[in-house]
């Protein structure tokens, strides 16, 4: 075959895939294989973080590990190549328990246990991203996982008591070596691959590899973070002939900062994006935090998050509202295409055959712009939208000169309110303006009634959501508008 | 009232050692450590193969064919199992039969889900695969889904039942003021973090070992016993642990160690089972929807004068545990409250969903949250503060308002002191006028505040469940082995009977081991459920380590010719007059003088009776209680909201372990403030369960535990009744507490009003549903453009 294997560190161990199934999930490696049963399934979907796994790799001065928590459920054994794997079962060092594992011994953070590993594991990652407990980084590093015992609070003390104890750990006395490891995997700069009887998977390191490979396979699937990908797997148990991973396509991992665009790789995480976005429009920050979890955004891509073409996905009406521009790639071939020409039908996009996402340009700010965005989910936190707003306006002397309109969740292709837009376009900011573009939104939109919502809650909250940007804009600031501002 | 503080209650004068410390749970480093063994994690035998189910895709029908072929013929297929594969018994219905195993070819399908039929492969995903391959053919029948249409149509999987007190009809129209109304109260999933899985292993002559996430390991061993055609003796069953169990794991984990015993008989090899999550959420049991109607009489001050209320449950399609289940429900539908006339009737509607089972609280919640929410619209209707209503309407000691409509003398009044002191430690009063404050000023957010209070029966009140037994074996080197029948699904029972047995004998808990729950260990035992697991199996150890002590004591009398009371255990040694032995070493002299360091101990709850068909007793040894205050902040523009601020102060006589309760207490209340605020289940029109995994049914994350949350043990008054150390059962009861939250969510909306309409709010109250409830007081809010709300 003349492919170079999926070589990773489970802990300190070089581990080499040759034969294995390219379907199966880092979990199901971890304790059907190995036997490393600490690792548990609780939901074999990404939603409940009881498999949470830390993986190391190396940062971009390549001097320190960097840490990520992820869901194994939902990961493909493919996805450890280069990286370190670490589980529940390697935090003990000599016959002590790890400060990320005393710590919930000590505040009664466990009962029935089975959600504790995964626990152990976000708040090893957590101690290794934070020099400082804060209520809120806690929150976000355990959004994933859910117990459903203790109603949390131990849990929150235990993380923060970690941090009392500032010593070294044995991750930290071996960096040296482990970056030494990666390092000799990492000098392999060719496509690697499995090729088993149960299927092939390429992990190409150049988007030519990449445009090529899938021209030759066509009907390849190709991987991102897989946590919408996986749940074929694992749910519909389906298993993919081709598979091409993305993840060493250092391409299509940058975030470039051009003149007029943030051009933004397909393959960088929405966690790297969400960092990268919410220091141009600082609104953002309340759909990121609400995307997901942690282990997911850590994972899942934005090219992946658009390719899906999920009515619900939170990026699309953002990315709508901001007028963002696809860069289309086949073979050899790019092409433009405006975001709101991207999405066709129902899971239908104008992807063609060996079609693919390879940036996003999305503007940058310019002056007078205004852009607000809105999430409404049944739970606050790692919930899908029942409804979400994009709104992005342009105002000039009091005027809203321009705006773009996008809801999530109210229609089954993400798209703009035409007919809401052309209420604002040209107006003034005022409270009868968005009266009458609230009045719109039902000429826009016809959304379905689930288990999520009724189509008259949803668009209730669609007109309240323009109505809270209208607050939002012009109200005097000291009226709360979200249960969040409020202590 | 008793003055509680100036009542000698027990005998002060014995010092504990280890009952009443906070020790972490057993576990605690095996769980952060992933040591500790799940069933899916126990080394498998060689030759395990993985059993899997298939389940009807309809609700309601006759199955014309049922044809397995494309199963059989799939890769790594050992074997499949149908009806007629059963040896023995097949309907595993844990009261009443109406539960068949599965369903054959002719056989009349109940609910989506049910079982046709399993396999077992070579492995799990494969036994999966294959499940999904058969061909079936239905003819399909129209389902009814509905509690109201089965009410309606008089679908009872259990006859009616009723309580009743004097004349609620009479006090009704008599009163000055009376109301009627309805409340739908939603179902709840589990969601056990560790799905349903059991590990059967063929012993010889034709028994079987279990190895079972189960909460009530002797009904598996009857049932596997009974479908396999064996005797009980024949089949040993085991738990270690369980990944959660929340009542999830009562009844309904024993169909899938029946299958794979059925298929560990069949073909001769181990068989585990393990349910895809997706699967655990359509084919077990959840809480019990209820439907609520009532009308209540009452007078201007807003003091009940009599109430009638119909408690109608949606409990699937068969029996299981709902009699008992609505039954209790009934018994707290007064919660803590005097009804001098009442009329309380309970329905068991069958409908074709998957038979409702037991859920923490076991129809107790939905009782208490039906009448939480009169005393809510008797507030309003009476203008004033609920909580003042609560406080009115409150059991006392003084002029005979002290017995509840079944009959039962409340012997044990401290919610009226807890209710008091959290008032003040809360300051309900202060925040509720800064909260009108807020409400005045800000027009899309508003706050809500609300005191609940529980009172919650303790014992089963099937009577014959209220025993238990445990086994204890003191070993010469004075190392413990200690078994009960009370099962450990995270609530801390093995770390608290442990404690209890270390502070009989005085020495380390390090000393105490507690084994896996098994059947060859004690026999015959009832369900871990009811909260009872502590009272019934703690006693119990106590009853076995007293027996071991006490001919010790007498050993010791003759050995050493000194008096009883000159033997004294603690802190690891043993006294006996002038000299000390370290236990160890005294353990090692009884046995070189043929001392029996073995025994059982047994333990029945005393003095409890119900008498049915009167619908009249005292069916509870005591009651635990608590209450909570909630505070909330909804946006009215979109429904959503948060809590900011739960205090909680909660009666657990003398606690075995402050640590192991609080965290009943804080989990409990999560829980339940799950089930009523986002944890909503939605079938399809064709009784498909919708919202079957984590990312459709939402439980609370971390974010929904409030940033304040201040829980308090209530003042360690003692339980007056002789319960182990004094101590109370803590499962269940506070996740009732978590109805303030419900009510404060009704208070914020209320608020729209000026606090003059009392809003509809059925449960669970998402987002949507809190706001269809603001548009209810839409009218008299000005300032809000008309369109900008509902």
């Amino acid at each position: 075959m003349g492919k170079k294997l999926i070589t990773f560190l489970l802990n300190e161990e070089l581990k080499q895939l040759s034969d294995t199934d390219p379907n199966l999930t880092v979990l199901e490696y971890l304790r059907d294989d190995l036997g490393l049963t600490g690792t548990k399934e609780g939901c074999a979907s990404g939603d409940c973080g009881a498999c949470t796994v830390v993986t190391a790799e190396m940062g971009p001065g390549g001097e320190r590990l960097q840490y990520q928590s992820s869901n194994s459920c939902i990961a493909l054994v493919g996805s450890l190549h280069g990286k370190q794997l670490l589980t529940v079962e390697h935090l003990r060092s000599e016959k002590s328990l790890h400060v990320a594992q005393s710590c919930l011994v000590n505040s009664h953070g466990s009962q029935c246990g089975f959600c504790t590993p995964g626990f152990v594991m976000s708040l090893f990652c957590y101690r290794k991203n934070h020099n400082e407990p804060d209520l809120e980084t806690i929150k976000e590093a355990l959004g994933g996982n859910l117990c459903r015992c203790t109603g949390y609070k131990p849990i929150i003390e235990g993380a923060q008591k970690m941090f009392l104890d500032k010593s070294r750990d044995q991750f930290d006395s071996r960096e040296p070596i482990t970056i030494k490891a990666l390092n000799e995997i990492r000098q392999v700069k060719e496509e690697i691959g499995l090729i088993a009887k149960a299927g092939k998977f390429f992990s190409p390191v150049t988007s030519d590899e990449l445009a090529s490979l899938f021209c030759r396979y066509p009907s390849a699937r190709l991987v991102g973070g897989t946590t919408d990908l996986a749940l074929e797997i694992t749910q519909s148990l389906s298993s993919f002939d081709v598979l091409i991973a993305v993840d060493r396509v250092q391409e299509i991992k940058t975030i470039v900062d051009s003149e007029g665009f943030l051009s933004v790789g397909a393959g960088v995480s929405i966690e790297e994006l969400s960092r990268a976005l919410v220091g141009v429009y600082p609104s953002l920050k309340e759909v990121f935090v609400r995307f997901g979890s942690l282990q997911v955004r850590n994972k899942a891509t934005i090219g992946g998050n658009l390719g899906t073409a999920s009515a619900i996905g939170d990026m699309a009406p953002i990315l709508l509202a901001l007028d963002a521009i696809l860069v289309l790639r086949r073979g050899d071939v790019t092409r433009q295409l405006s975001i709101s020409e991207f999405f066709i039908s129902y899971k239908e996009t104008a992807l063609e055959t060996s079609e693919y996402i390879e940036r996003i340009l999305i503007p940058r700010k310019t002056e007078n712009e205004v852009l607000r965005v809105y999430k409404i989910s049944k739970r606050l936190d790692d919930d899908i939208s029942t409804c979400s707003l994009a709104i992005w306006l342009r105002l000039e002397d009091e005027l809203i000169s321009d705006v773009r309109i996008a809801f999530g969740g109210l229609s089954e292709i993400p798209k703009r309110a035409a007919v809401s837009e052309d209420c604002l376009r040209g107006g003034r900011l005022d409270e009868h303006q968005f009266i009458r573009a609230m009045s719109a939104v039902e000429a826009d939109y016809a959304p379905i009634s689930d288990f999520r919502a009724s189509s008259s809650y949803r668009l209730i909250v669609g007109k309240n959501l323009l109505w809270r940007t209208y607050l939002d804009i012009h109200g005097d600031g000291l009226r709360k508008l979200r249960v969040t501002e409020i202590d | 009232m008793i003055d509680l503080t100036k009542t000698k209650l027990f005998d002060e004068s014995e010092k504990k050692n280890t009952v009443g410390k906070s020790l972490a749970h057993e576990s605690a480093e095996l769980h952060v450590s992933g040591e500790a063994v799940y069933v899916d994690d126990v080394k498998i035998p060689y030759g395990t193969v993985h059993a899997y189910v298939g389940i009807a895709n309809v609700a309601r029908g006759r199955i014309r064919k049922l044809d397995l072929l494309k199963v059989q013929e799939a890769e790594g297929v050992v074997a499949t199992l149908t009806l007629a594969d059963v040896p023995g018994e097949s309907d595993i219905g844990p009261v009443y039969p109406g539960d068949p195993v599965m369903i054959n070819e002719g056989g009349m399908i109940e609910f989506h889900g049910q079982v046709l039929f399993a396999v077992a492969a070579t492995s799990y995903k494969l036994a999966r695969k294959a499940a999904r391959l058969a061909v079936v053919e239905y003819e399909e029948d129209e389902p009814c889904l509905d509690v109201e249409k089965g009410l309606e149509a008089k679908l009872f999987v259990r006859p009616s039942h009723q309580q009743s007190r004097g004349s609620s009809g009479k006090a009704i129209s008599e009163s000055p003021l009376s109301l009627a109304g309805e409340l739908r109260i939603g179902g709840q999933e589990q969601m056990y973090l560790e799905g349903q899985a059991s590990l059967c292993i063929p012993t010889e002559s034709g028994g079987m070992k279990v190895i079972t996430s189960n909460q009530n390991p002797t009904e598996a061993q009857k049932l596997i016993a009974k479908i396999l055609d064996v005797p009980m003796n024949m089949v040993d069953v085991e738990v270690r642990r369980m990944g959660g169990a929340f009542g999830g794991k009562e009844t309904n984990a024993n169909q899938w160690g029946c299958i794979a015993a059925l298929l560990a008989a069949k073909t001769k090899r181990p068989v585990k089972i393990r349910l895809a999550r997706r699967d655990d959420f359509i084919v077990t049991g959840k809480r019990h929807p209820f439907l609520a109607k009532y009308e209540v009489g009452f007078d201007g001050e807003g003091q009940i004068n009599g109430l009638d209320m119909e408690l109608s449950a949606d409990c699937g399609m068969s029996a299981d545990l709902s009699d008992s289940i609505v039954d209790r429900a009934m018994f707290h539908a007064d919660n803590a409250y005097f009804l001098p006339a009442a009329k309380i009737t309970g329905h068991r509607v069958k409908t074709n969903t998957v038979s409702n089972t037991a859920f923490r609280g076991f129809g107790g919640p939905q009782g208490v949250l039906a009448i939480e929410n009169v005393v809510d619209e008797i507030a309003r209707a009476v203008a004033r503060d609920p909580l003042d209503i609560r406080k009115l309407n409150l059991y006392s000691s003084n002029g005979g308002r002290n017995v509840t409509h079944y009959g039962q003398k409340i012997e044990q009044h401290v919610l009226r002191p807890i209710i008091d002191r959290l008032e003040k430690t809360s300051d309900y009063r202060g925040r509720r006028i800064a909260i009108s404050e807020f409400n005045q000023k800000n027009l899309w957010l508003k706050k809500g505040l609300a005191l609940t209070p529980v009172k919650f029966g303790i014992s089963f009140t099937v009577k014959h469940l209220n025993q238990a037994g445990a086994l204890i074996h003191v070993y010469t080197d004075g190392s413990i082995h200690l078994n009960h029948g009370g099962t450990e699904m995270g609530q801390g029972l093995f770390t608290k009977v442990a404690q209890v047995v270390a502070e009989v004998f005085g020495v380390d808990i390090s000393l105490i081991r507690c084994s896996a729950t098994g059947t060859d260990k004690v026999p015959n035992t009832s369900p871990t459920a009811a909260s009872s697991g502590a009272d019934l199996n703690g006693m119990a150890a106590k009853v076995a380590a007293e027996e071991i002590k006490a001919r010790l004591i007498d050993f010791a009398r003759d050995h050493f010719k000194i008096a009883e009371n000159e033997v004294a255990f603690s802190d690891g040694k043993v006294v006996f007059g002038e000299r000390v032995l370290p236990f160890r070493d005294f353990i090692n002299l009884a046995y070189m003088n043929r001392i029996s360091l073995s025994s059982t101990g047994y333990y029945k709850t005393p003095n409890i009776y119900y008498d049915r068909e009167q619908g009249i007793g005292s069916p509870f040894y005591y009651y635990a209680n608590g209450a909570a205050v909630s505070e909330v902040v909804l946006d009215v523009l979109t429904g959503e909201y948060r809590v900011t601020r739960v205090d909680i102060c909660h009666d657990v006589g003398h606690s075995l372990n402050p640590a192991l309760d609080r965290g009943q207490i804080e989990g409990g209340f999560i829980q339940g403030m799950g089930w009523l605020t986002t944890e909503e289940l939605v079938w399809d029109n064709n009784g498909r369960l919708e919202t079957n995994a984590p990312a459709s049914y939402k439980i609370p994350a971390i974010g929904d535990t409030p940033p304040e949350f201040n829980v308090e043990l209530f003042a360690k008054i003692p339980n007056t009744e002789e319960t182990v150390f004094r101590s109370k059962a803590v499962g269940e009861p506070p996740l009732i507490l978590a109805i303030s939250v419900w009510c404060a969510l009704k208070d914020a909306i209320s608020s729209l009003s000026g606090y003059t309409l009392s809003p509809k709010l059925d449960s669970p109250a998402t987002p949507e549903r809190v706001l269809f409830a603001c548009g209810q007081m839409n009218d008299t809010q000005e300032g809000v453009p008309q369109n900008a709300l509902v």
